[in-house]
């Protein structure tokens, strides 16, 4: 089973990028699929810490996910506040929106880092909610390139099923453009 | 048949949409809310042919519904925490009056401290409503348990509301794949509901008169024949649903890996699901321990538990708290178990107040009875912090 925690803050995506993450395993052919947020009372702006499951068979876990396998930072300033490492086993994946080289960051030795510049691939794209750039479907781009569970064929229909027409198919070129661009440490 | 991905909300609110209600009283509550406007789409959009009310409170909402429900029509409405006990007074009013309602409640803390997350005491506050009461594990459970629920609620041996519940966000809010059934299916097993009785002017009857001390007691004797009835109905109803749509949850319990068991745990909603990854590792450990999944509580299963319990250790996990009593498994099973040959009750509470239950905790909760660490008489509060006293 593969386990995906996704760190974000109210309004970026973090829970409609694991429903689109659990979606394209689906349509991978993958029956045991789960995605779920986790937030407070509080709304935009506020962390939101979002979950996938990805199995063959049926999920019966309901708990959160303690111990992912990939972990996906939409929010850089989230690494000032929250340990996105918790719980990720030694040479486990992070996946980060951020300019930096994956080589930069306090953790890279630990972990396998992949960085893509999902605000900018975002803002090139027009993927602007609210004049906030979404963070989503290229980070997603990212996160299928660093797993065999999903496919990148599969996330781009999913992102179309998602949204219709232009919409839908800028937020699929944004995924496919994270997915060619991203940078890994090792 | 169509695969829905959906959140267990929607959902849910797909199974009722099918069930062809013809009234439902709304009130916003979250986690809840996402039926009611799954509902209210429904309506708006010509998918579902109902009266669709929105009043001004829950209490509101149950008065509706057993109004609608006396006429004799097809009744829906859904709740959570707050909301479900505001509606407290009219819950008795729906039981006592024999009332097929049928409401989801979405399992949320009651406040204050003001919160979201599972705890079940709001469901467990209303035991002596005379309401059945179901708690389900997954999105599809619950889909198939509305169906069901209906079918149940309707039955002339019954005539009992019921009240489906399930947790805040493990189920309310997740996304997770469930089989959608045919229209044509679900109408041949669920048909139109023909009331027993209703309020009806070509043949008048009386409606919440006074009723003397003559006649209560056999009033409340009749309602506990339905609970009975239920009892024997919910498996039979189970296998039928089954045999036309493919899916058995269980009858009143659903049991996992109890064949050879020395140690059972009692669980339920959520956590009976997340207690079967438990199952699995312990076994795979050496240790001979099953799940008993309680699917209803009212009826509360005794005899089940009295054939599971034979010479058995049970490890109940109630997400409930009566204060100055205890969880809802742990004393309903004890005085059911009561002079069972070998059987030892003990008991947890853990996740009180919305707090994640993982199968690590499931699994460090039933070593400690393993290894004989803990006390059949004493209810342990699991994973609990250094408090201040009072």
């Amino acid at each position: 089973m593969l386990e995906v925690r996704i760190h974000g803050r109210g309004g970026q995506g973090a829970v409609t990028a694991a429903n689109l993450l659990a979606a394209a395993a689906l349509r991978d052919g993958k029956s045991g699929v789960q995605a779920f947020p986790h937030f407070g009372g509080e709304r935009r702006g506020a962390p939101v810490t979002s979950f996938v499951r990805i199995s063959a068979d049926d999920v019966r876990l309901r708990s959160r996910v303690y111990h992912p396998d990939i972990v996906v930072v939409l929010d850089r300033q989230t690494l000032e506040s929250i340990d996105v490492t918790a719980g990720l086993a030694e040479g486990g994946t992070i996946v980060l929106n951020s300019r930096k080289q994956p080589t930069e960051f306090e953790f890279s030795d630990r972990y396998r880092v992949a960085v893509v510049d999902a605000a900018g691939i975002s803002i090139a794209h027009k993927l602007l909610v609210s004049g906030i750039p979404a963070l989503n479907t290229p980070m997603l781009g990212a996160v299928v390139r660093l797993t065999e569970e999903v496919s990148l064929d599969a996330l781009l229909a999913a992102i179309r099923g998602q949204w219709k027409g232009s919409a839908g198919e800028a937020n699929a070129e944004a995924a496919r453009e994270a997915y060619d661009r991203l940078e890994v440490n090792r | 048949m169509t695969l829905m991905f959906d959140v267990g909300n929607k959902v849910a609110a797909k199974a009722v949409q099918m069930c062809k209600p013809e009234v439902i009283a709304a009130y916003p509550i979250t986690p809840q809310t996402v039926i009611v406007e799954e509902l209210a789409r429904f309506v708006e959009n010509g998918e579902l042919d109902a009266e669709y009310l929105c009043v001004e409170s829950e209490h509101s909402v149950m008065a509706a519904t057993c109004a609608a429900a006396s006429m004799g029509v097809r009744t829906f409405t859904a709740t959570s925490s707050q909301g479900l006990a505001f509606m407290h007074e009219m819950l008795h009013w729906a039981g006592l009056s024999r009332l097929p309602i049928v409401m989801i409640n979405v399992n949320r803390t009651l406040g204050p401290g003001w919160s979201l997350w599972p705890d079940e005491t709001d469901s467990m506050a209303q035991r002596d409503t005379g309401w059945i009461q179901f708690f389900v594990s997954s999105a599809q459970e619950a889909f198939d348990t509305v169906i069901l629920a209906f079918r149940l609620a309707e039955h002339h041996e019954v005539q009992l509301p019921v009240l489906i519940s399930y947790s805040a966000f493990t189920i309310s809010h997740t996304m997770m794949p469930v089989e959608i059934p045919e229209q044509d299916d679900v109408d041949a097993f669920l048909p139109p509901f023909k009331p027993y009785w209703r309020l009806d002017w070509r043949n008048p009857v009386t409606f919440g008169n006074v009723l003397s001390d003559e006649y209560h007691m056999e009033k409340r004797y009749t309602m506990h024949l339905g609970m009975e009835a239920a009892k024997r109905l919910i498996p039979d109803l189970g296998r039928e649903y089954e045999q036309r749509f493919g899916r058995y949850h269980g009858g009143l319990i659903e049991e996992y890996r109890t064949d050879d068991a020395d140690y059972v745990l009692l669980a339920m909603a959520s956590v009976g699901s997340e207690a079967k990854v438990a199952v699995d590792n312990l076994r795979e450990q050496g240790h001979r321990v099953g799940l008993a999944r309680l699917r209803v509580v009212r009826p509360y299963p005794d005899e089940d538990l009295r054939r599971i319990g034979r010479k058995r250790k049970l490890i109940a996990l109630d997400r409930n708290i009566s204060v100055g009593s205890g969880g809802w498994m742990y004393h309903e099973t004890r005085s059911a178990v009561m002079g069972v040959e070998g059987c030892d009750v003990y008991g947890y509470l853990c996740g009180v107040g919305g707090r994640d239950v993982t199968y690590e905790d499931i699994e460090q909760m039933a070593l400690k009875v393993f290894t004989g660490d803990a006390r059949p008489d004493v209810v342990e509060w699991w994973d609990l912090k250094q408090t201040g006293g009072n």
